[in-house]
């Protein structure tokens, strides 16, 4: 063994080391700051070379100011001597960097266990049970709403009435500003479109009819869903992903106060009873916006207008839309409070589950009118 | 590390929200390397006066020195800056909750430092290792325990290298285990750093056990009442307030005081 076993001060490294005997004396120099060197100092050049020695000792006379720069030398240097069977003598350390040392762990920690790597059929499997459990959880929860809807009809059940009509508020008196807006403009769009082909043929008379159709038909049911899910269902996704948040719905579970009674049912019976009650309202601003197009800049007299629009609609499509209207609201407020109710405790997870909602909801409105349009036309109705 | 100079000075500090003041005329120094805490009922203030300390309320009026540059009266820039020298630990431990455990004690080092990434996380697993943090290094703060947050909470505090670090309620929410191991590793890392600590706490028992001096506010007359470390306030302290504070459960603090 040569008597310098390395020089690391001469490198910039911060120790100068000599053979003592059968002990490495490590003299630890100047300043150790972290941002000033890099961390790894020479450990394993330094341990490799003292191999065949018994141990390491250490000589601070010529330290300066050190941090945790220090911390992790001195740490990975004492794992490596354990590795490598030296005695690690810290006796001629600092008495607070002892005190440091020995929060530390002497053998390495174990990295990270690393995530086993899945294969594409695993995934997929995981995937399709997932999916398959959502459907499970879906279909009880439609089951156990239903149920419990049934006991509160039958008066066997009660649920908060200041809940239910907080709620009732919320869906409808405080939706109707947007509701308005969106079915007046979809109106007068029908108008303006309808006219640039009617006209060529010079049927604009027609236009009544097709906004009138339409708009019971279609467009009143499909834009009020639309606009609930983003407005409502979000909320309701929000509030209940909150709750979770705040272990709210654990105190609810704690108690045994049953979720569907007190959080979820007041939910759904407000939007399933207000969803009709927008459509209606919907449907009339929004013939009313195709009323005003007509008469204001395509030239028809209003009373032509107007008789023309109530020749064109039947009761039966009134029938339709309110039963479109009633299915969606169903489909908004349950798919809304089971993405709450399956969301995580964090903030984030708040952002996430209001996000889901919406789009769960609008996309479920329009599939379920694209299955409403195809049986429609089955039915020759 | 030797200096007796005190690390912060605290004259005349009004604090409160808009009109309403919640603490007057605080004033205390707080020696280099020493533990001092800032005691008192709920609401009587401490931590409207800790967010006053570290940077987050200015105070209505009086000066917050750090060593010689008043705090409040520097431009914001340098207030940065005079803030990287301390490390804060909230209550809760105010983890960023879309990071992992070690991504959280890492990002100070990522944005402020121009350290390479072995380096980095070098100095990452020594802080999470002197917290006492063997486990759950890659979980997301949501599925850590209380008393783990708070740790990786002081990992982070701990990652720029402080001079001072603040503590706001480090034991609350604890069981008494966790405290006192919570106790004897601020206890360690003080002494070990040469740091200087400034705890908010109405912890008693990790109060008489660690703190060196402190300062007793009291919610009613909005003002400090006492001054001293916190055994001799118990021991001492004439007030009925801090009497009654400091000798709560008063069996049970001789015996853990004198098994200590």
């Amino acid at each position: 063994m040569a008597e310098a076993v390395r020089n690391g001060g001469a490198s910039g490294l911060g120790w100068i080391s000599h053979a003592h005997g059968a002990i490495a004396v490590i003299s630890l120099q100047g300043d150790w700051l972290v941002g000033r060197t890099a961390v790894d100092r020479g450990i394993s050049c330094l341990l490799h070379e003292c191999a065949g020695l018994r141990g390491i000792c250490f000589d601070t006379d010529a330290l300066g100011h050190w941090d945790s720069s220090l911390l992790v030398f001195l740490s990975q240097l004492r794992q490596g001597s354990a590795h490598h069977k030296l005695d690690f003598d810290d006796t001629g350390l600092p008495s607070s960097t002892r005190r440091l040392l020995d929060l530390l762990p002497v053998q390495e920690v174990p990295g990270a266990i690393a995530i086993r790597k899945r294969s594409v059929a695993q995934d997929v499997g995981v995937k399709v049970i997932g999916v398959c459990a959502e459907i499970l959880a879906v279909t009880t929860l439609v089951g156990e709403i239903t149920l419990a809807a049934g006991a509160v009809v039958r008066g066997q059940a009660c649920i908060r009435r200041i809940d239910l009509l907080t709620c009732v508020q919320e869906a409808g008196l405080e939706a109707l500003p947007i509701v308005t807006i969106v079915n007046v403009l979809v109106g007068g769009i029908l108008a303006f479109v309808g006219a640039i082909e009617l006209r060529r043929f010079g049927a604009n008379v027609y236009i009544a009819n097709l906004v009138a159709i339409a708009v019971l038909r279609e467009m009143a049911a499909l834009m009020t869903a639309i606009v609930m899910s983003g407005r409502t269902g979000g909320a309701y996704a929000a509030q209940i992903a909150t709750m979770q948040g705040s272990e709210e719905i654990d105190a609810l579970r704690s108690f045994g106060i049953p979720l569907i009674d007190y959080l979820i049912l007041p939910r759904v019976l407000a939007l399933v009873s207000m969803m009709p009650v927008l459509y209606l309202y919907g449907s009339a601003v929004g013939i009313l916006g195709g009323f005003a197009v007509a008469v204001a800049m395509l030239n028809i007299s209003a009373t032509i207008f107007m008789h023309q629009a109530a020749g064109a609609v039947t009761a039966a499509e009134v029938f339709f839309g309110l039963a479109k209207s009633i299915t969606f609201g169903a489909l908004i407020a349950i798919a809304s409070c089971r993405v709450g109710l399956r969301a995580g405790r964090s903030a984030a997870d708040v952002g996430r589950a209001a996000t889901t909602a919406v789009v769960v909801g609008i996309v479920g409105v329009i599939a379920l009118d694209a299955i409403f349009a195809v049986c429609a036309s089955r039915l020759d109705f | 590390m030797n200096e007796t100079t005190s690390k912060l000075q605290v004259r005349r500090v009004s604090v409160g929200y808009g009109e309403r003041i919640v603490q007057h005329d605080v004033t205390f120094n707080v020696p280099t390397g020493s533990i001092f805490a800032i005691m008192g009922g709920s609401g009587c203030g401490k931590s409207t006066l800790l967010q006053a300390l570290t940077g987050l309320l200015r105070p209505a009026s009086g000066s917050v020195c750090f060593g010689t540059e008043d705090y409040w009266s520097a431009t914001e820039a340098r207030r940065t800056q005079i803030g990287r020298r301390f490390g804060v630990l909230f209550q809760g431990g105010a983890l960023w909750s879309s990071m992992t455990a070690a991504q959280n004690v890492a990002l100070p080092l990522e944005m402020f430092t121009r350290l390479d990434a072995a380096t980095i996380d070098a100095l990452v697993q020594l802080k999470l290792s002197l917290v006492g943090l063997d486990v759950g290094r890659d979980s997301m703060p949501a599925s850590l325990s209380g008393g783990m947050l708070k740790r990786v909470g002081l990992a982070r505090a701990l990652s720029l290298e402080p001079d001072l670090l603040f503590l706001d309620e480090p034991s609350a929410g604890l069981d008494p285990t966790s405290a006192k191991r919570l106790d004897d590793l601020i206890l360690d890392l003080c002494h070990g750093f040469g740091m200087t600590v400034v705890l908010v706490s109405h912890d008693l028992e990790s109060l008489l056990n660690i703190c060196d001096d402190g300062i007793f506010l009291d919610g009613t007359t909005q003002t400090a009442i006492a001054h001293g470390s916190p055994k001799d306030l118990r021991a001492h302290c004439d007030n009925p307030l801090v009497h009654a504070f400091m000798n709560r459960d008063q069996p049970d603090i001789r015996t853990a005081a004198s098994g200590h």
